[in-house]
């Protein structure tokens, strides 16, 4: 996959004679599948390791990080929020102070009303849905999760704001950084040829709004089930150039 | 006596459909069947078609079933009532319940449910065809459906039966040995741990017989988990051939 190769690793002669890499970067494996053995290996994200066997927990690639650290990128699953994503949420409710936001994840994102808004408001006077109502589409930052999954959520962030218009779509999670691509330069290879506004949020939600939408909307669904192919820029250009005119 | 003789389950080593003893029926596995679940999948034996998907992880409820340190694994199997030649009543009965709580246990040992806490995932099976052998059916669905949905599991389990016909062990119970037959015995295993995650029987069998046919089923529950390890990776080569197709039919153009 073209965009991580800084991370890629030729893996070196393992120092231990009886370690040994089973199955290759970038291969496509299974739950339980065998990927590397000995103790020169160790389990990265995505994988377990059982008898002094690296074994994939997930239907993925995998991705040599360095020598020794095997891990497997997932191909599906759901979005588990990490202090610090910026993500795309749907306000769900609003509470005496805060807001809980849907943040396309198994747990519901709490938004405090200090986190949310940046001047003094009075409980006893003003209305919170003049701040965020139900429905109203968000990019805000996920401030901390707990051990016990509590989501809390910010707005004080430059970037973090009330997105107002445009459309929302949903791309599997584990594929958002393709979709943004290396320094950012798959989404804007989109912005540029479709003219539109796009947020990706980490959640796996996109945000878009421009005349192109449409076009837009089709190459990101174009990345999402082509992500694991070598090549695609150049798909996605070819693509977005012979769509136009 | 001739009548008894036209009715015999085995002759000369072949079953009634044709098959030798140790052999499993045709199976047809694919994934991604139900574009609205986070996974799903199709899971086909003979006659025996279950169709399984997977929603979540995903908030919990009942909130009373909330566990604060993993996830809940519910597993509801259902049988459609136009599976079999009798209507089958719709709703939970008691046979659907046992098999859901069983199934449910055998997955238990495999998901790492603690990565997901306070969370339930559900796994709905329903079976469109019956044709003996649908828990192992269902099995086989639900393990390709939440490998679809990207829950973290340490295998996939497999899961086939294997029983006792007219004094012979044979795979794979189907249609009239099941009805006919004197044992059923579906397990569901776990290839690479060489763990037994769920073991039911019916009817009497003697101890050395029990071994064996428990070893048969074993065997066919790794065939069927390669099956299930290639349908996973078909959704993906598919996309990739036709990448490559693409590819190669621009490089002719030019």
């Amino acid at each position: 996959m073209e965009g991580y190769e800084e991370n890629d690793v030729t893996p070196a002669q393992p120092m231990d004679p009886n370690s040994v890499l089973v199955a290759n970067n970038k291969a496509l494996v299974t739950p339980g599948e065998l990927i590397a053995k000995g103790v020169d290996f160790l389990p990265g994200g995505g994988t377990y390791k059982d008898a002094g066997e690296v074994r994939s927990k997930l239907l993925g690639i995998v991705r040599l990080r360095n020598d020794h650290l095997v891990s497997v990128v997932p191909l599906s699953g759901q979005y588990m929020p990490f202090s610090g994503d910026g993500v795309i949420g749907v306000v769900a409710d609003v509470q005496i102070s805060s807001w809980m936001v849907d943040v396309n994840a198994p747990y519901i994102a709490f938004l405090s009303l200090s986190e949310g808004v940046d001047e003094y408001v009075d409980l006893q006077k003003s209305d919170l849905t003049h701040y965020f109502d139900v429905g109203d589409v968000v990019y805000a930052k996920v401030l901390s999760v707990s051990k016990r999954k509590d989501v809390k959520l910010t707005m004080r962030d430059r970037v973090c704001r009330k997105l107002h218009g445009g459309n929302i779509m949903t791309i599997t999670p584990a594929k958002v950084p393709r979709l943004i691509g290396k320094g950012g330069s798959m989404i804007e290879l989109i912005k540029q040829h479709t003219g539109c506004h796009i947020i990706v949020g980490q959640n796996g939600l996109v945000w878009m709004k421009g005349e192109k939408e449409a076009l837009a909307a089709e190459a990101v669904m174009m990345v999402e089930r082509e992500s694991h192919i070598d090549g695609l820029t150049d798909r996605i250009t070819s693509f977005l150039t012979s769509q136009q005119g | 006596m001739m009548a008894e003789e036209s009715k015999k389950l085995i002759t000369g080593g072949r079953r009634i459909d044709g098959r030798a003893l140790d052999e499993i029926r045709p199976m047809a596995a694919r994934t991604g069947v139900i574009a609205r679940a986070n996974g799903s999948a199709q899971f086909a034996m003979g006659d025996t078609v279950a169709i399984a998907a997977v929603h979540g992880p995903r908030e919990m409820h009942p909130k009373h079933m909330q566990d604060p340190v993993r996830a809940y694994l519910k597993y509801t199997y259902a049988m459609a009532p136009f599976a079999t030649q009798d209507r089958v009543k719709p709703g939970p009965s008691r046979r659907s319940t046992e098999i859901s709580d069983v199934s449910r246990q055998a997955f238990n040992s495999v998901v790492f449910l603690e990565e997901y806490p306070k969370t339930g995932i559900e796994v709905y099976v329903e079976v469109l065809q019956a044709n003996a052998s649908t828990r192992c059916a269902g099995i086989n669905a639900a393990s390709m459906a939440l490998a679809d949905a990207g829950i973290p599991m340490a295998d996939l389990i497999a899961s086939c039966s294997a029983g006792k016909v007219e004094g012979q062990i044979v795979l794979d119970v189907a249609g009239e040995e099941d009805t006919e037959g004197e044992v059923d015995l579906p397990i569901a295993y776990i290839p690479r741990r060489d763990e037994i995650a769920l073991l039911q029987m019916d009817g009497l069998i003697t101890l050395e017989e029990f071994k064996k046919a428990l070893e048969l089923a074993k065997q066919g529950c790794i065939k069927i988990h390669e099956t299930l390890v290639d349908a996973l990776k078909e959704k993906y080569r598919h996309i990739e051939l036709s990448v490559s197709s693409a590819r190669s039919e621009d490089k002719e153009d030019v």
